[in-house]
């Protein structure tokens, strides 16, 4: 007797749950889209920017330059010092889109921190560090990964009856996930101005590649426990194998949130979107393994899904 | 039996750990810092052509790609490589200890490109102007000087066929005479055009120009419908490795130029990235104690495991070498926690044995062979994630992805050997070894 007995059987909820969040997530990218364009604020890295040069007569540090571009209203400038022969107090900023006026007045107020050697102000535009062709591939690579994975489930588990569900339902749960921190990229667009850079693709990866490890833990124990042929529903082997591997799923995502979790707090300031994308990830591929992939198989086994199950019964 | 064979694993594992101990101390492996973390060398291109003449910018991005690819060969080297303005290319490169080879490796354009000379046999080492970016070219001036400079009788013009860009593979091969050349097969989209073309001038001379000097001056004697031929030339073996690298990589589509090499400093504070990277390891030493506490002396022998699993991504990273960036560091401190998961299976599945009246030897092996199943096929779902990252990456240019693809399998391959070979020898060793003296100390189990 568990707390489980009754698990799968609150399905709908579940269902119900995930349909919300994701359906918040869309409606934000909506939103953005609407608004911008994008279904989530892009940053430089992926729609390219401005790249200033300058060289000041005297020492002017760091914060004295990123202080005088975010005052002009440029949210993120990357600042780095240039070295060279005969190159002193010479900084390279990227920023966003700096259209020519707002250049010029940049310059002005650059030029209060300390004189500029005649001629060093260059403003040029540069294209996304990211080009088109990283994020077609990435995004095609995380599609067919999903059609290659689920003939893979299919193979492994190929002693269950209709083991093609189980591959089904557990790349579902890996775009459940993907959807999901879609979302709340374009959810905290909205509420705090993030913009999705690089990373977030890198993000986007992990988030795919870890996503299956716990919706196959938890199927590997269905298809062990369905060996053994004893009495009983369906939706009783389920339960009996969801109690048997929570604690195992709770210990390892708890472990790797953990760190994630600290980093949050107390790491960078530069990462923290980054960290905090992964942290929903995980989040979400744990809850996905146990109430998405899980519970659609049932419904599945049980005939639910409306326009499938019909075919299969007919 | 299996004592021996956990003594034989024993061994190997020791050896292993010297290897990586030997790679991370080794100071002609030393870690690779991103840009973020330690800032690099800069390098302007500009484009080799004269000032008026304007630049397609698919060529421009085309170059950008070909540029990121060739420092980037595996994909773990994190550079930054921009378009800036219309006719330049900016690139970031990390660290770098020999700036000299990165920008001779940037700058090679092998502009390849077959050009129809007609009835004309041109000697090899002519130079000529082709209608793609038709105008004056390197080849044609003395060392070193301006591109600006007049010519007083300008090379003649002929019709770009085919370039560099439409080949799949080349290689350098070796002929019964003992003559260098390079094999080279079309891509499949561009078998037909050749065929068709070599249909119809058959007879002709099809010119073999690189960066628009003769390199050979073949006349096309037979119909090519297979999609691949050979170039052939007075090649050293070395010419023609370098040329089939080149071609493989992609050619530049225009000729460019260094404009400026500066260093560029770190982009993100020491105090940023100092604090994540503390703040990860003290997520991980939580990690580490809570497996103690939990699992007692299994959970101490998985925390050593997982010492050895960071010392041996550690050593590949060096080896690689991968380039460390924040991020990337992050990631690994992810993969750290996430890598407790062969563990936790293994000994879940032993206390629910130890649980069901089990001895310690049964438990002990039937934890790792029943979590060997979910832990196998779980890992090789990931990998096999991997395979189509890198895959994909590789094969539309995104060195991005494709070394994620790269990190990510060596974490996952590292993880499977150290908690399941490292784990289980030394779990055997002690535990199984011991198996009396555990029945009598069951709360070292944690059961």
């Amino acid at each position: 007797m568990s707390m489980f007995d009754n698990f799968v059987q609150k399905r709908r909820y579940f269902y119900i749950f995930s349909g919300i969040v994701i359906g918040l997530g869309f409606l934000a990218m909506i939103y953005s889209y609407v608004n911008r364009g994008q279904i989530f604020p892009l940053g430089v890295d992926f729609i390219g920017g401005t790249r200033f040069e300058i060289q000041f007569t005297n020492t002017v540090s760091e914060e004295q330059v990123r202080a005088t571009f975010t005052e002009a209203g440029i949210s993120n400038p990357s600042i780095t010092a240039l070295r060279g022969q005969d190159l002193n107090n010479a900084w390279q900023i990227r920023t966003e889109y700096v259209d020519a006026n707002e250049a010029h007045s940049l310059q002005s107020a650059l030029e209060k921190l300390a004189p500029l050697v005649p001629g060093t102000f260059s403003v040029t535009t540069v294209s996304p560090a990211v080009g088109q062709e990283v994020t077609r591939a990435a995004l095609a690579a995380v599609i067919v990964s999903g059609i290659v994975v689920l003939f893979y489930i299919m193979f492994a588990f190929r002693q269950v009856p209709n083991s093609f569900r189980y591959g089904a339902c557990a790349v579902i749960a890996m775009f459940h996930d993907l959807f999901v921190i879609f979302g709340f990229a374009a959810i905290m667009g909205m509420i705090s101005g993030w913009e999705v850079d690089a990373l977030f693709l890198t993000g986007v990866l992990t988030v795919a590649g870890f996503s299956l490890q716990d919706t196959i833990v938890v199927f590997d124990r269905i298809r062990e426990n369905s060996a053994r042929k004893r009495s009983g529903s369906f939706e009783a082997l389920v339960n009996r194998s969801v109690s048997e591997t929570i604690k195992r799923s709770l210990i390892t995502q708890l472990s790797a949130m953990f760190v994630l979790l600290s980093i949050l707090l107390f790491g960078g300031a530069s990462i923290k979107p980054f960290i905090a994308v992964l942290f929903v990830g995980l989040l979400s591929g744990t809850y996905s393994s146990i109430f998405t992939a899980v519970p659609l198989l049932v419904s599945w086994e049980l005939g639910e899904i409306p326009l499938i199950s019909r075919v299969k019964t007919a | 039996m299996s004592k021996q064979r956990d003594l034989i694993w024993l061994v190997i594992i020791i050896l292993i750990i010297g290897a990586a101990i030997w790679l991370v101390t080794s100071p002609n492996f030393p870690i690779q810092r991103g840009l973020d973390l330690q800032g690099g060398l800069q390098v302007l291109l500009e484009a080799d052509v004269p000032a008026d003449q304007e630049i397609p910018r698919d060529q421009l991005d085309t170059a950008r790609q070909i540029v990121s690819q060739r420092v980037n060969a595996l994909g773990v080297t994190e550079p930054l490589v921009q378009v800036e303005g219309d006719r330049r290319i900016l690139v970031e490169l990390p660290g770098v200890d020999n700036p000299d080879q990165a920008i001779a490796l940037i700058q090679e354009t092998a502009l390849l490109e077959f050009i129809d000379t007609g009835t004309q046999a041109l000697p090899v080492g002519t130079c000529v102007r082709t209608s793609l970016n038709n105008g004056p070219s390197r080849c044609e001036l003395p060392p070193g000087a301006d591109i600006d400079t007049p010519i007083a009788n300008p090379a003649p013009t002929f019709e770009t066929v085919m370039t560099g860009a439409e080949l799949r593979q080349a290689q350098s091969e070796r002929s019964q005479t003992n003559q260098y050349y390079v094999s080279f097969s079309l891509k499949p989209e561009e078998t037909e055009f050749f065929a068709d073309y070599t249909r119809q001038n058959q007879g002709r001379f099809l010119t073999i120009v690189l960066d628009k000097e003769v390199i050979s001056s073949p006349r096309i004697s037979a119909v090519i419908s297979s999609g691949s031929g050979t170039i052939t030339g007075n090649f050293t073996l070395e010419e023609a490795q370098k040329l089939a690298l080149q071609l493989r990589f992609g050619s530049l589509p225009i000729p460019l130029r260094i404009e400026s090499t500066r260093l560029v400093g770190a982009t993100l504070g020491e105090q940023s990235v100092r604090a994540s990277i503390e703040a990860g390891i003290a997520g991980v030493i939580m990690v580490l104690l809570f497996m103690i506490g939990y699992y007692r002396l299994p959970g101490f022998l998985a925390a050593i495991a997982l010492l050895i699993y960071a010392l041996l991504n550690f050593a590949v990273f060096e080896g690689l070498p991968v380039t460390l960036t924040l991020p990337a560091i992050t990631g690994f401190l992810l993969s750290l926690g996430m890598a407790v998961d062969a563990n936790v299976l293994v000994f879940e599945r032993m206390k629910e044995e130890l649980a069901r009246g089990r001895n310690i030897g049964e438990s002990v092996h039937s934890g790792f062979q029943r979590a060997w199943t979910s832990i196998r096929d779980s890992n090789i779902a990931t990998l096999v994630i991997c395979l189509i990252l890198w895959t994909f990456g590789r094969s539309f240019g995104a060195s991005a992805v494709q070394g994620f693809a790269v990190t990510l399998a060596i974490g996952v391959a590292i993880s499977m050997f150290t908690a399941v070979l490292i784990t289980r020898t030394l779990v055997n060793l002690i535990i199984g070894g011991s198996a009396n003296w555990m029945a009598k100390h069951r709360w070292l189990l944690g059961a």
